[in-house]
């Protein structure tokens, strides 16, 4: 074993070796510990580039923690789904990361260093496990961190959907471990591909249980994305939280859909016999909700963090919608929309972040105010943003919705899925138009309130960042979208996963 | 003859309902003392995934076949300490958020509810 081979764990071991160091260093010396808070960032985003080169070969490489052979032992797995999320947390924990620093947010309290490479540890954690107790545990670390920096600043209004969001997730772990329970009882094994296996030999007399031990687990990983009905904890959540932290859990949501595609083909996939894609018929109906309440949800928000908030929710169904076809077709469209959704998502909390920075009286609103600094410019950085939510080209949700739509073809009740993601695109479209026209345009005589002189730019920089990125995605949608339909027949040939998490040649 | 089975199975019955009932209701307090019950209740099911057995050896023994599932017991470990973490930081937290909200609504209410029922009738 070369030491390349032992790069697949770095991505865990980064954030938890940057993250006690942190806390240490924070006290005394603030800018050494941010200096290792962002060179661990930037180291994970470059063992992630490197991962995501490693797996485009099509092997999916196995590590095995502590030498253990794979169905005893916890296993590590990295195929090219694994690398493109590892790339996509990397790339926007280092944007949220510079903002939080730049617009001195990281200084509201002690521990948001710390908390945030925790939290990476845990996504990374979930993004390359191949056990299924091992995914609980890292769901775990990485709530526990996010509990933290959801309330990070504090204030009335984030403990309030703290405490709801702290129980939501504590129910939803229950809901975890009574599915694991199951799921064990019934195969005798945690390790994802093994149980993939030893389902299929399920007798008749336990189909039952299977079936709710599948729906359990799937019900707790579509409560994680916040899909109807289960998603009435994230806008109070999100939209609370600090701009840089709500970009950042922009990705977190998509832990629970990345969490479905990766546990349903190996699982539950098409050699599991009678429990063979058991979530698919709930999951459609469910994801065509979401994108509905979720663009709804954007029409009538009331500032524009709910507004991000509500973004974020129906990307999630229009997702779901792509993913719940089960196709190879499907679902690299809907991993390319994946990481632009993520993207798009983050983008619109820092914009919404940076607007309510100089809007200070009206950021709970989006109505008209005096003119603030930098109008024109974070207007433009708002319309771009809206732009790629809503998928309207030129920017890369135009091509992921496009692929989605062209993908969805063909499989069964297409027409209604067309009717959703057209219709909700366009009340997307009237809702940016809304409350961007309301900021952006108008203007009220108002000097009562001073406004801030927020004469620096420096807080325009992550926006920017994170936007230019959905320009490249757009741009670079060929190779881009050659990647994503290579991971998606990788996923939906779960056979060859297990031979190789098993250890079979 | 109340076997084994049918003891575990009605206490992590018993649990989960009273679990549930508390963490509807509208306190934290309450809904605190629901989600540790809930979270017992899960750990009594973890560990009885493994199979109740009476007297198995616990690991490996000389000459032995019948074995307790060693498995499940880690699990619970595992499940216990993240519970106890968990629930210790959902008590500081809903104290922190009564002093500082002055209410202790799940539902965030500005005004509590002056009987002392928790909003339910």
């Amino acid at each position: 074993m070369n030491l390349a081979d032992h790069l697949i764990v770095a991505p865990v071991v980064i954030p938890a070796l940057a993250a006690p160091i942190a806390l240490l260093v924070m006290r005394r010396k603030r800018r050494l510990g941010v200096g290792i808070s962002l060179a661990s960032c930037a180291l994970m985003l470059m063992t992630a580039l490197v991962l995501l080169g490693v797996a485009d070969d099509g092997a999916i490489r196995i590590y095995a923690l502590g030498n253990w052979p794979a169905p005893f032992g916890i296993v590590l797995m990295l195929d090219r789904l694994s690398g493109i999320m590892l790339v996509l947390a990397a790339t926007l924990s280092l944007i949220a990361m510079a903002h939080s620093v730049i617009t001195r947010a990281d200084r509201d309290g002690w521990h948001f260093h710390p908390l945030f490479q925790f939290q990476l540890m845990g996504l990374n954690g979930a993004f390359l496990t191949g056990d299924l107790f091992n995914l609980f545990v890292f769901f775990e670390v990485l709530l526990i961190a996010s509990y933290g920096l959801m309330l990070h600043g504090q204030g009335r209004a984030r403990l309030k959907a703290g405490v709801q969001y702290v129980i939501v997730n504590i129910v939803g772990s229950s809901l975890f471990l009574v599915a694991l329970g199951l799921l064990y009882a019934l195969t005798g094994t945690l390790n994802m591909a093994d149980m993939g296996q030893r389902v299929a030999a399920i007798g008749p007399d336990d189909q039952g249980l299977l079936r709710v031990a599948a729906l359990l687990l799937v019900s707790v990983f579509v409560l994680k994305a916040a899909v109807a009905p289960l998603h009435l904890w994230l806008p109070r959540t999100y939209a609370v939280a600090t701009p840089a932290v709500a970009a950042l859990f922009a990705l977190m949501t998509k832990v629970g859909v990345y969490s479905i595609i990766r546990v349903v083909p190996l699982v539950f996939g098409e050699n599991a016999g009678a429990a063979a894609f058991v979530p698919a018929p709930y999951l459609l109906p469910a994801a065509i909700a979401t994108a509905i309440i979720g663009f709804a949800g954007v029409f009538v928000a009331r500032s524009l963090a709910e507004q991000a908030a509500y973004a974020v929710v129906g990307s999630t169904g229009t997702l779901l919608i792509a993913v719940a076809s089960w196709q190879v077709e499907t679902l690299g469209a809907a991993l390319y929309y994946l990481v632009h959704s993520t993207l798009t998502g983050a983008s619109l909390f820092l914009v919404a972040g940076v607007v309510a920075r100089r809007r200070s009286g009206f950021a709970e609103h989006a109505s008209p105010g005096p003119v603030f600094a930098q109008r024109q410019t974070l207007g433009l950085l708002f319309m771009a943003a809206a732009i790629a939510s809503t998928g309207l080209p030129p920017l890369s949700g135009f091509i992921g919705k496009l692929l989605i739509l062209k993908a969805l073809v063909g499989t069964p009740q297409w027409g209604w899925l067309w009717v959703t993601i057209l219709a909700t695109t366009l009340i997307g479209v009237i809702g940016f138009a809304r409350t961007g026209s309301a900021i952006f345009w108008k203007t009220t005589d108002d000097a009562g309130t001073a406004q801030p002189a927020a004469n620096t730019r420096a807080d325009l920089i992550a926006p920017v960042a994170a936007l230019a990125l959905l320009a490249s995605l757009s741009a670079a949608a060929g190779p881009v979208t050659a990647y994503t339909h290579a991971a998606a027949v990788q996923l939906l040939n779960p056979a060859t996963t297990a031979r190789a998490l098993l250890g079979v040649p | 003859m109340i076997t084994l089975e049918f003891l575990v199975a009605s206490a992590i019955g018993v649990l989960v309902a009273a679990g549930i009932y508390l963490a509807l209701r509208a306190r934290t307090f309450q809904v605190v003392l629901g989600l540790t019950l809930l979270s017992y209740a899960v750990n009594l099911f973890l560990f009885a995934s493994g199979r109740l057995t009476l007297g198995g050896a616990p690991i490996w023994q000389k000459g032995v076949t019948g074995y307790a599932d060693p498995l499940p017991q880690a699990l619970v470990l595992t499940a216990i300490v993240i519970t106890f973490g968990m629930t210790a930081f959902v008590v500081a937290l809903a104290l922190r958020s009564f002093l500082e909200t002055g209410t202790d609504q799940v539902d965030g209410d500005d005004e509590p509810r002056d009987d002392d029922t928790g909003g339910a009738l």
